[in-house]
């Protein structure tokens, strides 16, 4: 523990500049993959454990394309793109089978599909970790804002995830399918029942939740290895980020993954042996004082 | 907005408790059904990381074993007994290791390679202790596997590197370019398990044993195949220190490598990084930095060797890949098996032991062209030790200063009597 380094920090314009970008940048890329995982939870009442696994065949797809054309821009479409094609192919074969279902018999269908992505990654691109590359502009020296640091490439990763989380908000709650969506959540019979094809919208919601764990992928490529079984330690934040924040609970998992990207990142500096530590320990108090999550509204 | 779960739906209880289930079948695995029923063959079991963030790790010990024994077994074996390998995936997981190592050994293997890191290689190390198995760690760099007197027994031996080699050897270069650049402020970022505390806590030892006023100022420890170093690379930034060291390694380093860039570390602060020089990293790392520091892990051109060459152009040529620090382990490990074999013409483990103990031989990757298993703590000696600095294409190192194996030996007994295990 170091709160004299922490205390310091928290008084120097630099330090701020740094570990906030820093915080939010990293929280918002977790967000991208927790609100897939809340929304599929949220309205068709499936717990997807195989959400961590659509994160790593997005940075999959995103590695081949940018190998293939060397344009970041088609890497990012093609592991959201992708993966939301594959997540709609999953949808229609076999999650729709289990929706509602016990959690043990949704549990064993995830972890299979696990065990089978991660090996026919295997076979396709090897065992072996990879790297995916970046454009140079992404790699010019980072800027430096009252003495921070804030490299460019996080600067894009920071604008794409935030425009990307205010048109999912602006989706789910301004237009037409938002409010279907919502209504189907609450009561799919009654929404069916209204001449809307609740199969589709069920699919539709499937396919965005697996989008965005894509291009949580995708986006992530370039800072981070890329190898079979990605998706387990990115699965276990976003599940943590969805239980602080409220499960189904989308705007919840937002202040949550920022939570927990703000607290990784002055945590590193104030408790540097208990980083990690500090997520659970964030969920364990947002569970014993509001045990439905910071946004939920139902009880456990 | 709040969704509704779907009437009757799992709870968050069922949730949470799906996800301990999720966890521990992750931890324990699915059970694999081992195979490779021979005639007379010498069997020899391996469990290694064949998946995964560090899957280059076994998949490079276990190519670089094939292709050694398939030329012992192309020049008759041992009096036509012939070598077969049983090689499976731990996928990193240490229980996983260990079952599999039992595995092998209830399926009556003669000898045992541990092809896993330090974190798998104590567990395997466990399971042999009770068993008697002849076991060669071929992959377990942490001191104290052989120096710790209670960890060593009969037939356990270690055939790689080790952290008390690279840290003294890395302290003489590092106090070096302290002194020339007079870099007291350090800051060290290694990975959370045991081989990177003890070899941290070793470097700064002789760091300091060399230059007394090196100061640490600050460190941080990212778990073992962390996806995100971001909150590391922070840390460092806010520290301000003149001189990094760190033992991350593989894909770990190499992602620490790409996000350090993106913040401009490497032109802030000197980088000594002794897992650097591995073509597994090197070949990884999209715009390698110029000028870091590193230790020899394998490169084809150190030591500056024919044989080591050779080796490296027979492994490129079959697996059109390039050999890592594990390949050369991994050979030497069958170099110094076949030739105990032959010392002793059958496969009785105490037999074996006894004639690896002390055991001298010809080899590619040696300081002056070979390498000893030395008695006393049955671990390697004698291999090719130097650091240099990288530059960005081939040979990737240059400037390469080799280590002196009379003071490592001189200070190493120094550290063994620290530690009382001298």
């Amino acid at each position: 523990m170091d709160l004299g380094e922490l205390v310091s920090c928290v008084g120097s314009l630099s330090c701020l500049v740094t570990q906030v970008s820093a915080g939010l940048t990293i929280g918002l890329l977790l967000f991208l993959v927790a609100s897939g995982l809340t929304l599929i939870f949220g309205v068709l009442g499936l717990v997807n454990f195989a959400h961590g696994t659509l994160y790593m065949l997005g940075a999959y797809f995103a590695l081949s394309a940018y190998a293939a054309t060397g344009s970041f821009l088609v890497s990012t479409l093609a592991g959201t793109l992708g993966v939301a094609t594959f997540g709609l192919l999953i949808e229609r074969t076999l999650f729709r089978r289990i929706y509602g279902a016990d959690v043990l018999m949704q549990l064993l269908v995830c972890y299979a599909l696990i065990l089978i992505m991660d090996d026919v990654v295997k076979i396709i691109w090897g065992g072996d970790f990879l790297k995916m590359d970046m454009p140079d502009t992404f790699r010019r020296p980072p800027f430096i804002i009252g003495g921070g640091i804030v490299p460019l490439f996080y600067l894009v990763l920071f604008g794409v995830t935030l425009a990307v989380a205010l048109l999912l908000a602006l989706c789910m709650g301004r237009t037409r399918f938002g409010r279907t969506v919502r209504a189907a959540a609450v009561n799919s019979t009654m929404v069916a029942s209204l001449g809307v094809n609740t199969n589709m919208v069920f699919a539709a919601v499937f396919a965005i939740g697996a989008a965005l764990a894509g291009l949580a992928g995708a986006l992530s490529a370039p800072i981070r290895s890329v190898v079979p079984g990605a998706g387990v330690s990115i699965l276990i934040e976003s599940f943590i980020v969805t239980v602080i924040g409220g499960m189904g609970s989308i705007g919840g998992a937002l202040v949550a993954a920022l939570l927990i990207g703000l607290t990784r990142s002055f945590g590193s500096i104030g408790f540097p042996l208990f980083t990690e530590g500090l997520m659970f320990l964030m969920m364990a108090v947002v569970l014993l004082l509001k045990p439905s999550g910071l946004a939920g509204k139902h009880p456990a | 907005m709040m969704l509704k779960t779907h009437p009757g739906g799992p709870s968050r209880r069922g949730i949470l408790m799906a996800s301990a289930g999720l966890g521990a079948v992750a931890v324990t695995g699915f059970p694999m059904i081992a195979s490779g029923q021979g005639r007379r063959p010498i069997r020899i079991g391996m469990p290694t990381i064949l998946s995964g963030r560090v899957a280059q790790l076994g998949i490079s010990s276990r190519d670089a074993v094939l292709m050694e024994v398939d030329k012992f077994n192309a020049e008759g074996g041992l009096d036509g007994r012939p070598i077969e390998m049983i090689i499976r995936d731990s996928r990193g997981v240490p229980a996983e290791a260990a079952r599999l190592a039992r595995e092998m050994i209830s399926d009556g293997v003669d000898i045992l390679f541990d092809g896993e890191p330090s974190s798998g290689g104590f567990a395997v190390h466990e399971v042999v202790r009770e068993t008697g198995t002849l076991t060669l760690h071929i992959n377990t760099e942490t001191s104290a596997m052989s120096a710790d007197p209670r960890q060593r027994f009969w037939n356990a031996f270690r055939v790689a590197r080790q952290g008390i080699h690279d840290s003294v050897a890395g302290g003489v270069y590092a106090a070096e370019i302290v002194k020339a650049r007079n870099l007291r402020r350090w800051m060290t970022i290694s990975p959370d398990y045991a081989y990177g505390r003890d070899t941290t806590a070793e470097f700064v030892e002789y760091l300091r044993y060399f230059t007394p006023d090196v100061q640490v100022v600050g460190e941080t420890w990212p778990k073992l195949f962390q996806p995100d170093y971001t909150e590391n690379v922070t840390r460092l930034a806010q520290g301000r220190p003149q001189a990094v060291y760190s033992c991350l390694w593989a894909g770990d380093l190499v992602a620490f490598v790409e996000q350090a860039a993106l913040y401009g570390l490497f032109s802030q602060s000197q980088y000594f990084a002794v897992n650097m020089a591995d073509y597994t990293t090197l070949k990884q790392i999209k715009q390698l930095p110029r000028g870091v520091h590193s230790g020899n892990r394998y490169l084809s051109s150190y030591p500056p060797q024919p044989a080591n060459a050779a080796f490296a152009r027979d492994y490129n040529r079959r697996f059109n890949n390039y050999p890592t620090n594990w390949a050369w382990q991994a050979a030497t490990a069958v170099h110094l098996t076949t030739a105990a074999l032959k010392k002793v013409g059958g496969t009785d483990p105490r037999q074996l032991a006894a004639a690896l103990k002390g055991l001298t031989i010809d080899s590619p990757f040696g300081a002056d062209g070979k390498v000893t298993m030395r008695a006393e703590d049955q671990t390697l000696v004698g291999y090719a030790i130097g650091w240099g600095t990288t530059i960005p294409t081939e040979p990737y190192v240059e400037g390469i200063q080799t280590a002196n194996w009379s003071q490592i030996f001189q200070l190493e007994q120094e550290w063994k009597k620290g530690k009382g295990w001298a």
